[in-house]
């Protein structure tokens, strides 16, 4: 690495830290540790599924066809992507190249954007229908015991997941942006190789909401 | 013997043989327990005199354990432990496991209740009377929220949840009176929700069921011991008075705009009165127009409501307006939960769509 | 960065009381609001869950005022409610977890394995501020009347309760992201800054301990936080996901509560079991009988712990499979335990045992872990549990592990340390007194209402019949030399910050490892050498050197 790539990089050492290796050792099972928590946070809700799946298997089977798989198919399309460019921009800081770094990191901010719309599309949609949680449930199309749990499920799990995508988005553009600006280099890209695996994160647990509401 | 330990640990009596059973369990689990308590604190004492600091910086050997050290500190405990299991699983499945010809009886609890019901009758509540020598099988469900049937007598508990049934099952060895506790928090009526099985002897059982059935009373169970806390039932109270006296004619429950003003919601909410000052409707507003209605009315409404001065009795009055402190929008629900209707419509084939 | 050698030049003199050390390194309270210093935080955190802990046993003593006669006493049913709802949610959440990681896990996690902090710093205030958070929310909650539910929540009375649920739920919420928070802390710190030569088999075995805690706290407590927001969300918008009505199953929340608080009770007391390995040690002048044996049992606590919720469900109507199947592994789960007795206990064997107060809360700890501990494995034996789910028998079980368990060990790390954390000790004999009255007056408290639970005495009851009276008062008794033992305890330390005796490096001659620095620590924990380490902590073999000629910080020989 150049050298003054190496002592712009030192500036981030921590007091308690011996070597920047180290440090960043250390942020990456931070990290690590992070993500495990927040598959348990979902974890607790696929239980609930799971438990609701088995012993409503066709009321949940018949309110999935409510659902417009195409919508899905997009997001899971735009949310794959944005983990490309993801993974990417990290590559690409890991090299020094600072304005590719950050540009890949705002296209995936975009990318989230787009997931977003698409899902308040279908959220208007299914409030229009009647297809909401709990006690607001009013569609007459179906109407038959855990109708309503399949989308309380349905907005508590991708209500979460959203809250998600807004987090990543915040966390990501904030990095694109220090990136553009220099802050990083490819001796200290710790926080865009952060960023990148909760991003990842968000994208898998979505990989996994797709086929549980839309396709089965 | 068993008496005595039965005894010095504070243990009610042994109503069914299912309860001698498990507490045979129990003493041997306690007299355990208590001797390894015994045993590490004895032998902790003992190294503590033999061992005894002598000078504040003295060396001492490095001591390790053996693998067999290991092997009995783990083995000896396992096995007790898993011996414990076994024994204790076996009775478990034995009271998940109702007679064939058990004779069965309803159990419903709700706050703060038990009711019981043999089918073909009678009903009641409070009194589960059966018979001593018979299995008695309980299907048991709740109303409201989780509550727990628990009699102390025959070791004997169960959750009762809402929307689904739960089954126990005893055989009482002889006749006697064994108190029925709720077991799981439920809210103000907790501690009141109580109850009594009643064994009598087969004969006296079988003769109490005839008269029950032919008597013309509707409810032909004795209510009530001493043990019931009315306080708990003010709020059901004060719904019964509120109709007898009259109230409901011209104030609704549940918003409706009518006569008087509503009740929901009414407790402690900012009225304007006629002529333009506001009150809180607390207990002082709302006593005084019961008594003296014309005095301060709220805005929008006649002075058409007749004064009940000297005809509702002081404790009545307190029940009503519990009764009016209980109807919030966000209120504690009393009745079962109103969930959707589930009406199949004709011509929707899920396979279809 | 080399590490310097490790020893001193003998001309160094080690001071009695370090004058420049982390309490007055930068001064003013903004300094403390924005410190990153491990040390300072977890003094900020004693200041705290001590705080925490007055509150949560007010609440108590108020229960027991309340129970000393059968009919009402000095409150509403109403009232007693929301009292031992309170008392639970704030004992648990706000002191009985974070208390021993956070205090004393906080200062000494970093210097016994030679680092200068935690791995996170800024994360490690970040979680101060937190726990501020989610006590406030909670304390909101409280004063707008509190919930009525029990710290345990379980639907349908939690969400169809009119008293204040919510901000009790979410204050719950955020205090879980503390603990998780410290747990990541911890986990790295470990992993990453050991010093040089300080490997697994080489750390002291609070170390140990404290990281099979993170652990739990890192994969269990993110389902609490989903459990309670699917709680408040039920209760505040009627979403039904536990509504028999709507095809919700309550059973689900009980499994889905207690997959999270079940671990929790290992939160509670391994933190414990550490602090006891480290008193064994120093006050039998020992090493550890079977060191290997009391650091892999830690994990496989941590472990087994995760599959044994079930217990908590015998009577709720799951199926006989899962009762005999958790069952089971609840009988696996308590071998830990006891092998960490047999191996603590063991270790007084040929050692060189010094009675001090630290000692006295051990003797404590072990007596009443062993009682209540088997008295677990009773419960755990799934005919007996029918008799016993629910009753006082319960209340007592856990009271034993975490009042006799818990907060002894609490007591004897507070004596402990606290001459190394301030530099002062105080006066051994009120120690002593203290330590006798609370363990008397724990007695008399908890072992009536084992015979109340035998008895049949439903928990949570606020009235009760006239039979149980007599054990209720006996236990309200106890319950005032208790609240007395922990007052004396709290003005001997207070007085002794300003007018305690000086403590010097090492008033134990303790072979642990944090005992090297001076006391109070400096701001960076070592001042300029770097710690290197050779051998096991509590290496008591040789003895140790005498003040003449002139006394350095204690370093391990290389012998």
């Amino acid at each position: 690495m150049r050298a003054e790539a190496r002592v712009a990089a030192e500036a981030h050492l921590a007091h308690h830290f011996p070597n920047l290796e180290q440090q960043a050792h250390a942020a990456r099972l931070g990290m690590w540790l992070f993500l495990a928590t927040e598959i348990l946070l979902f974890g607790g809700l696929f239980v609930a599924y799971g438990v609701y799946r088995f012993l409503y298997a066709d009321t949940f089977k018949a309110a999935s066809t409510l659902i417009e798989t195409h919508w899905g198919a997009l997001n899971t399309v735009v949310l794959i992507s944005s983990s490309l460019t993801v993974a990417l921009a990290h590559h690409e800081a890991e090299h020094g190249s600072m304005k590719k770094a950050g540009l890949l990191l705002l296209v995936s901010v975009a990318a989230g954007a787009v997931f977003l719309g698409v899902k308040s599309i279908e959220y208007g949609h299914h409030f229009h229908e009647g297809h909401l949680p709990g006690r607001f449930y009013t569609y007459a199309g179906l109407q038959a015991p855990g109708a309503s749990m399949f989308w309380t499920l349905y907005f508590l799990m991708t209500g979460l997941h959203g809250l998600h995508v807004i987090i990543g988005m915040g966390v990501l553009g904030l990095f694109g942006v220090l990136c553009l600006r220099g802050k990083f280099n490819e001796g200290y890209s710790t926080p865009v190789e952060l960023g990148g695996l909760y991003w990842h994160l968000v994208d898998l647990i979505w990989i996994f909401l797709f086929p549980l509401f839309y396709l089965i | 013997m068993n008496e005595l330990m039965r005894r010095m640990l504070f243990l009610p009596e042994q109503g069914t043989s299912y309860a001698a059973d498990v507490d045979h369990l129990h003493f041997f689990v306690i007299s355990v327990t208590m001797l390894a308590a015994a045993g590490v604190a004895i032998t902790a004492l003992w190294f503590f005199v033999r061992y005894r600091r002598r000078s504040e910086r003295e060396a001492t050997p490095r001591v390790e354990p053996t693998a067999l050290h290991e092997v009995i500190f783990v083995g000896v405990p396992l096995g007790l432990f898993l011996l414990w299991f076994a024994i204790g699983f076996t009775q478990f499945v034995r009271l998940k496991t109702p007679p064939r010809d058990a004779m069965d009886v309803y159990v419903q609890g709700k706050k703060w209740m038990w009711k019981f019901a043999y089918p073909g009758g009678p009903n009641g509540a409070d009194v589960l009377k059966v018979p001593a020598g018979r299995p008695v099988r309980l299907l048991m469900t709740s109303q409201d929220v989780i509550h727990s049937f628990f009699v102390p007598a025959f070791r004997l508990k169960q959750d009762v949840l809402p929307g689904r049934y739960a089954e126990t099952w005893f055989e009482a060895k002889a006749p006697g009176r064994y108190p029925i506790f709720c077991a799981e928090y439920c809210g103000l009526g907790h501690s009141a929700m109580l109850g009594e099985v009643e064994v009598l002897p087969q004969a006296d059982f079988d003769a109490w069921v005839a008269q029950a059935r032919a008597s013309t009373v509707a409810h032909a169970q004795d209510m009530g011991t001493e043990r019931i806390d009315v306080r708990a039932s003010l709020v059901e109270q004060g719904r019964t008075l509120a109709a007898e006296y009259g109230c409901l004619k011209c104030h609704s429950v549940d918003g409706t705009p009518h006569i008087g003003p509503t009740w929901l919601d009414l407790y402690r909410k900012k009225e304007r009165l006629i002529d333009g000052s506001t009150i809180v409707a607390d207990e002082a507003y709302l006593t005084e127009s019961m008594m003296d209605p014309g005095a301060r009315i709220v805005a929008g409404y006649k002075n058409v409501m007749p004064t009940f001065q000297g005809k509702i009795p002081g404790p009545e009055i307190a029940a009503i307006l519990e009764f009016i402190k209980s109807l919030r929008s966000d209120a504690v629900r009393t009745e079962p939960s109103k969930g959707p209707v589930y009406v199949p419509v004709p011509g929707y084939d899920p396979a279809k769509h | 960065m080399s590490p310097s050698p490790a020893t001193i030049p003998p001309s160094t003199e080690v001071p009695l009381f370090n004058e420049r050390n982390y309490l007055n390194d930068k001064a003013g309270v903004w300094s403390w609001l924005t410190t990153v210093d491990h040390k300072r935080i977890g003094v900020m955190y004693l200041v705290l869950t001590t705080i925490a802990f007055a509150l949560g046993g007010l609440f108590a003593m108020l229960i027991r005022i309340e129970l000393l006669t059968p009919g009402p006493t000095i409150m509403s049913a109403a009232t007693y409610n929301r009292m031992f709802t309170l008392h639970g949610v704030i004992m648990i959440f706000l002191f009985m977890i974070p208390a021993i990681p956070n205090i004393f896990g906080n200062f000494f996690l970093p210097i016994m394995i030679g680092a200068r902090d935690v791995a996170f710093p800024r994360l490690n205030l970040a979680s101060v501020y937190i726990y501020l958070l989610g006590a406030g929310v909670a304390l909101y909650g409280m004063i707008h009347g509190g919930a009525d539910t029990g710290w345990t929540f379980y639907v349908p009375y939690s969400t169809t309760t009119a008293t204040k649920v919510v901000p009790i739920l979410l204050g719950a919420f955020i205090l879980g992201m503390s603990s998780i928070v410290t747990g990541i802390n911890f986990i790295a710190t470990v992993h990453t800054l050991r010093a040089p030569g300080l490997g697994w088999m080489k750390l002291p075995l609070f170390v140990w301990s404290i990281y099979a805690t993170a652990i739990i706290q890192v994969l269990a407590t993110p389902v609490l936080g989903i459990t309670l927001l699917l709680v408040a969300v039920e209760a505040g918008l009627g979403f039904g996901i536990f509504d028999p009505a709507r095809g919700g199953d309550p059973i689900l929340f009980q499994h889905l509560f207690w997959f999270y608080s079940h671990p929790a009770v290992y939160i509670m007391i391994l933190p414990a079991m550490a602090v006891i390995s480290e008193v064994v040690c120093t006050f039998a002048r020992k090493n550890m009988f079977g060191y290997k044996a009391v650091a892999f049992s830690s994990l496989g606590i941590a472990f087994v712990g995760f599959f044994t919720w079930g217990h908590h469900l015998f009577t709720s109507g799951q199926s006989t499979l899962d009762a005999g199947v958790f069952g089971v592994l609840s009988m696996f789960v308590g071998i830990f335990t006891a092998i960490k007795v047999f191996n603590w206990t063991a270790t007084l064997y040929k050692g060189s045992v010094a009675f001090r107060t630290p000692f006295a809360y051990f003797c404590g700890f072990l007596f009443f872990l062993v009682f209540g501990g088997m008295t677990g494995i009773a419960l755990a034996t799934v005919s007996l549990d029918v008799h016993w789910q629910d009753t006082y028998f319960v209340v007592a079980h856990f009271h034993f592990i975490m009042v006799g368990g818990t907060i002894m060990a609490y007591l004897a790390a507070l004596h402990y340390w606290w001459p190394k954390m301030f530099g002062r000790t105080y006066p051994e004999g009120w120690g002593l007194v203290s330590a006798v009255l609370i363990i008397l007056g724990f007695n008399a408290t908890f072992i009536p209402q084992f015979l109340l639970g035998n008895m049949g005495m439903p928990r949570r009851y606020y009235s009760y019949p006239p039979e149980f009276w007599p054990l209720n008062v006996a236990s309200t008794a106890g319950s005032t030399l208790l609240a007395f033992g922990f007052g004396i305890i709290l003005i001997y330390l207070l007085i002794s910050l300003k007018h305690g005796a000086l403590a010097g490096p090492n008033p134990w001659h303790s072979r642990g490892f944090e005992w090297i620095t001076l006391s109070p620590p400096p701001a960076d924990n070592f001042g300029p050498v770097n710690p290197v380490y050779i051998h096991q902590p509590h290496d008591y073999q040789h003895p140790e050197p005498g003040p003449v000629p002139a006394p350095g910080p204690e370093v391990p020989h290389a012998s």
